[in-house]
């Protein structure tokens, strides 16, 4: 088995898991990227997207609306501003959101506009998922 | 002398006000303990974003080109004060305290001739404030209805006032609260919010991170969810500072009350005597004078 590093998923309201990951699959602002331990650190967004942990006793798998997330070689922090587990029973939470940006989205002039109509569609791929 | 049934009746009103600040009491230790989970639960977070925001803060600092939130608008004409007290009394000196102090800001501010402008969340620092600075008062939310604070509250108060800063209608924000420090002690504290401020002492991050987008795509990005991070870090040490100003203020109320049954009940027994003395005294005379 790979090494494995520390990860942490917290959203602003709790701590949603913490412990040993041997690779954590993260949706990236400008596409996925996976994060091993050793990684060069980056600090970069995320977009609303499925974040994928694999830890030595199985995979898991959140879905998050945006934050940011921090790596190092020794574990990866993902701060989420909302995460959930992929779960059918969570499609409602992201559903709301959905309805927020596309109201964001028909409010939004000039160069917001692409912005909010990016998160549209990253949220409406996300749902496409949840199933 | 007062007559016995008064007495009786104010010694069981007073004993029903005892019972009812004692349960007051008992439940305000319980949401304490609720509200104060709920600070440490959130904890983690507010931490590593300030952790990361300083770095990044520190490495662009000074730099035209960083965004507004950061820099500032390089004015400070315009003050806003955002003013967090409870939706309900019987507190103890919670919400006069916030308010006090926020009063003294304003005072300063508008003696050095700056404009101030006041939003106000939760109903009882908007009562008091409406009284001298009703004209400065520009937005009102009400959290009567929130059981529990969440982060969306906070970001719905940071999108306000976010709204209000992309329309230049302030230049320095700053949020009054209090904070928590023990169960009998909590501090009002004035903390500014735009431009951000951070308090994390991590150095220039820049030599140690690679950044996806660049270090100021991140700060557009991140900065306006600062703002909410730091108003939900503040929402959850006001709930748990008002929580804990409730319950010392009723453990006093139950204690006061509690001294006050017995003082009447001193009284009551002395004047119940008085009266069958006086009853005695009437009998023995009226049997002597036969």
């Amino acid at each position: 088995m790979a090494d494995t590093m520390q990860f942490d998923l917290v959203s602003p309201e709790r701590s949603l898991a913490s412990g040993p990951a041997t690779a954590v699959q993260i949706p990236a602002a400008e596409g996925d990227m996976t994060a091993m331990a050793n990684h060069a650190p980056v600090i970069t967004i995320l977009r609303p997207g499925i974040l994928t942990v694999t830890a030595p006793d199985g995979v898991t798998e959140f879905a998050v609306t945006g934050g940011f997330a921090e790596i190092t070689p020794e574990g990866t922090t993902v701060l989420a501003e909302r995460a959930y587990e992929r779960h059918a029973d969570n499609r409602a939470a992201i559903e709301a959101h959905l309805e927020d940006a596309r109201k964001a989205a028909s409010d939004a002039v000039d160069h917001d506009k692409a912005g909010a109509d990016k998160m549209v569609s990253d949220l409406v791929h996300l749902l496409e998922r949840m199933q | 002398m007062a007559n016995l049934k008064d007495l009786k009746n104010r010694i069981s009103s007073v004993k029903s006000t005892r019972k009812i600040t004692k349960a007051m009491q008992m439940v305000a230790a319980a949401k304490l303990r609720r509200a104060q989970e709920a600070a440490e639960m959130a904890r983690p977070y507010t931490e590593k974003f300030n952790d990361v925001m300083s770095g990044l803060a520190a490495s662009v600092g000074d730099s035209p080109t960083a965004p507004k939130l950061l820099r500032g608008t390089g004015s400070d004409k315009t003050h806003m004060l955002v003013v967090m007290t409870a939706e309900r009394g019987l507190c103890g000196g919670f919400n006069s305290s916030i308010v006090k102090l926020a009063k003294q800001r304003a005072e300063k501010l508008l003696g050095e001739g700056k404009t101030v402008k006041i939003v106000t969340v939760g109903k009882k620092g908007r009562e008091q404030l409406k009284r001298d600075y009703g004209d400065y008062l520009v937005g009102h939310v009400d959290l009567t209805e929130v059981k529990r604070v969440g982060y969306e509250n906070a970001q719905a108060i940071a999108k306000d006032l976010l709204t209000r800063f992309d329309a230049e209608e302030f230049d320095i924000c700053t949020i009054f609260f209090s904070r928590f420090e023990t169960v009998i002690s909590q501090v009002p504290t004035a903390q500014q919010v735009i431009p951000a401020k951070f308090d994390g002492d991590a150095p220039a991050a820049s030599s140690l991170y690679d950044y996806e987008p660049s270090e100021e795509g991140i700060l557009a990005d991140l900065l306006p969810r600062g703002v909410a991070v730091q108003i939900f870090a503040a929402l959850l040490e006001n709930a748990a500072s008002e929580q804990g100003a409730r319950m010392s203020a009723m453990d006093n109320a139950t204690r006061n009350a509690g001294e006050m049954i017995e003082d009447l009940t001193i009284e009551y027994n002395r004047s119940r005597q008085a009266v069958i003395t006086n009853e005695l005294i009437e009998i023995i005379s009226g049997a002597e004078a036969l």
